[in-house]
């Protein structure tokens, strides 16, 4: 069985891979190593928004990890799985910004923990909330990969979150149905 | 809502934009699609299923504002919004007003367009729920209950589909038993007011005071026992129409108000001060003489006039003894449904006293008979006997109004007599005078 891959990018915290590697590895149930590369994401930055194009990192890193091409449908669900975290923020061109982006049923995705964290709305630092948060976008993003799409339960992580508010009402884990689903996908790859 | 059905078309011409919002929306579970320019876009709108497109208001050839329109032309149930690369005010509003549901500025907040989306699609929902919902009011409030091939009812219906979509006041004669109210509810039925009520106030069946405070309601305190205050018919008909049966019998008082009523759409309710409106159509319906009552003064001409825009004749069963058959087949299926007893139809013997009969009660009285028959019938087939047709008697069913019953009672005995009140009244036990009144009371005439 293939591993996830956590690779830490720009100036992300050692400390906060270390931990959410061990938090993705128990919810799903499978092995989670922490890569030591990192890759160079700076022609991804965007000098005019102050952020990094998550779509390139995306790219990036599936170039790194797959052997195919990326396509823009479903790929191989049992593919290897990279997941990308930076501390800085994240934006699609059309799109203010994003919590994080992912390959839909293919290997790459990307979070990032700059939106994650309370200072930045204000409230004390509070660093196990903000770990909260990037597990369960964490696990949406991978989930993504395994082929997922949003949920309607809130009780999922696949639930849609595009605030923060959002994620910490949402479960922590993947409901029956997207479990099953990503565990079938895993098993005969389809989704 | 399951997303896969909903499908949302992406148009931009910006390659990166349109694999962005494929991909979010795709992540959303919805179905989506992508094209390039409005070509490509009106192309793809050939396939059916799109629910909601997403529009660059600036791409090459074709922009935004006119690919909107040509969208509105082709179907106007796709919710189209318009995405700017700039908050520009006049194309925004150009836009809305060319029928966009909203405009989004570039880079779009990813919480407002979920949140957009979503709002605009389940308002889509509302609105197809809502055409649905039309379609089955008007399927179940078709007039199915009128019933006759016969020329002289085929006219009548000619005139209620003529007059039914407009607003115009409708007044409907025939004797009792005809439809009236069947007419009055197939007129409201195929009005552009059939999604409001229409509200029948009886005007014969109420005495002076009942029937103003029936009529316009009454505040609280306004009389002994008005505990609440109650909204009278005409406030209740508001949007709809208001179906004045039996306007023949009402009095003059009452008279004064309706007219009133009528001219203005305005009133108060009984006991206050404030001075109420309410929109309704006028259909009302008598068999009464109301011409001879004018001339007799115990009907205003005023309000005659005012009621007697467009008139609609029923004929009496007699007179469209065609339909008998019909409508006796249609009773035996009717009431074969609601008791539960599988019937095959009429005897020969029996279906010719039917068509033989005068049926002075009309229709109500021919529905009447079978609904009996049909209680007293121990096999599928109706027979002569079942048929409470004997002697020159009309059949009295339980359970009707007693002013039915004296009806028809009279109406034999004159037949009986030839006419001859004196004799007839001798024979009924009341005086002349008395019968006279009867007479006059239920529009009774020789040639019935």
């Amino acid at each position: 069985m293939n591993p996830v891959t956590l690779l830490r990018l720009g100036d992300a915290d050692r400390g906060v891979l270390d931990l959410l590697r061990a938090e993705l590895a128990g919810e799903l149930g499978l092995p989670v190593v922490l890569s030591e590369a990192t890759p160079d994401i700076s022609g991804f930055f965007d000098q005019e928004r102050l952020q990094f194009n998550s779509t390139g990192i995306v790219r990036l890193l599936h170039g790194m990890f797959a052997k195919d091409p990326p396509r823009a449908e479903v790929q191989d669900i049992r593919a290897p799985k990279v997941l990308g975290v930076l501390a800085d923020d994240l934006f699609i061109p059309v799109l203010t910004f994003v919590f994080g982006e992912a390959q839909l049923g293919g290997t790459a995705a990307v979070v990032s923990y700059h939106r994650l964290q309370n200072e930045r709305y204000g409230l004390p630092r509070d660093p196990a909330r903000m770990m909260e948060r990037l597990v369960k976008e964490s696990l949406h993003e991978l989930g993504h990969t395994f082929g997922l799409v949003h949920c309607m339960s809130q009780e999922c992580v696949m639930h849609a979150s595009t605030d923060v508010e959002d994620i910490d009402l949402k479960g922590d884990a993947f409901c029956r149905a997207c479990k099953g689903a990503m565990e079938s996908g895993r098993n005969d790859g389809v989704r | 809502m399951n997303k896969s059905n909903i499908g949302i078309l992406v148009v931009d011409d910006e390659l990166i934009v349109r694999e962005s919002l494929t991909k979010w929306f795709h992540e959303d579970g919805y179905r989506v699609g992508a094209a390039e320019n409005a070509a490509v876009a009106l192309k793809k709108l050939q396939e059916n299923g799109w629910n909601l497109m997403l529009v660059d208001i600036k791409m090459p050839g074709m922009d935004g504002i006119e690919l909107l329109q040509r969208v509105r032309e082709i179907n106007k149930k796709i919710v189209v919004i318009i995405i700017t690369a700039f908050a520009a005010v006049d194309t925004a509003v150009k836009a809305l007003k060319e029928g966009a549901y909203d405009y989004i500025t570039k880079p779009i907040d990813p919480d407002y367009l979920d949140h957009l989306v979503d709002k605009a699609i389940k308002q889509q929902e509302l609105v197809l729920e809502n055409e649905k919902l039309k379609d089955t009011v008007t399927e179940l409030s078709a007039p199915a209950d009128i019933i006759g091939d016969s020329e002289e009812m085929q006219k009548a219906m000619e005139l209620v589909r003529t007059v039914a979509p407009t607003d115009t006041t409708v007044m409907i004669r025939g004797e009792s038993g005809t439809g009236k109210e069947l007419v009055a509810r197939a007129i409201h039925a195929g009005s552009p007011r059939k999604f409001f009520p229409m509200v029948t106030v009886n005007c014969g069946a109420m005495t002076e005071t009942l029937l103003e405070s029936e009529l316009f309601g009454h505040e609280r305190g306004a009389f002994t026992g008005a505990q609440y205050r109650r909204k009278g018919k005409v406030e209740l008909a508001d949007g709809g129409t208001l179906f004045l049966d039996e306007i023949g019998n009402v009095d003059m008082k009452t008279q004064m108000d309706l007219l009133r009523v009528i001219e203005t759409r305005q009133f108060m309710r009984v006991g206050g001060s404030e001075v109420v409106r309410s929109d309704f159509r006028v259909l009302c319906a008598t068999n009464k003489d109301l011409e001879k009552a004018v001339r007799e003064g115990s009907f205003r001409e005023d309000l005659y006039y005012r009621l007697n825009v467009f008139t609609i004749w029923l004929p009496p069963l007699r007179a469209r003894r065609g339909d008998i058959a019909k409508l006796a087949h249609f009773f035996l299926e009717k009431y074969s449904r609601a008791m539960n007893k599988p019937m095959r139809g009429f005897s020969p013997e029996a279906m010719h006293a039917l068509k033989a009969f005068d049926w002075p009660g009309n229709v109500r009285e021919l529905e009447n008979a079978i609904e009996r028959a049909m209680v007293v019938s121990p096999g599928p087939m109706i027979q002569k006997e079942h048929l409470p047709l004997d002697g020159a008697g009309p059949v009295m069913a339980d359970g009707k109004r007693l002013e039915d019953v004296e009806r028809s009672h009279i109406f034999q005995v004159l037949k009986e007599c030839g006419w001859n009140v004196s004799r007839s009244a001798a024979t009924l036990g009341i005086d002349r005078v008395t019968l006279y009144h009867k007479i006059e009371k239920y529009g009774l005439k020789r040639d019935q």
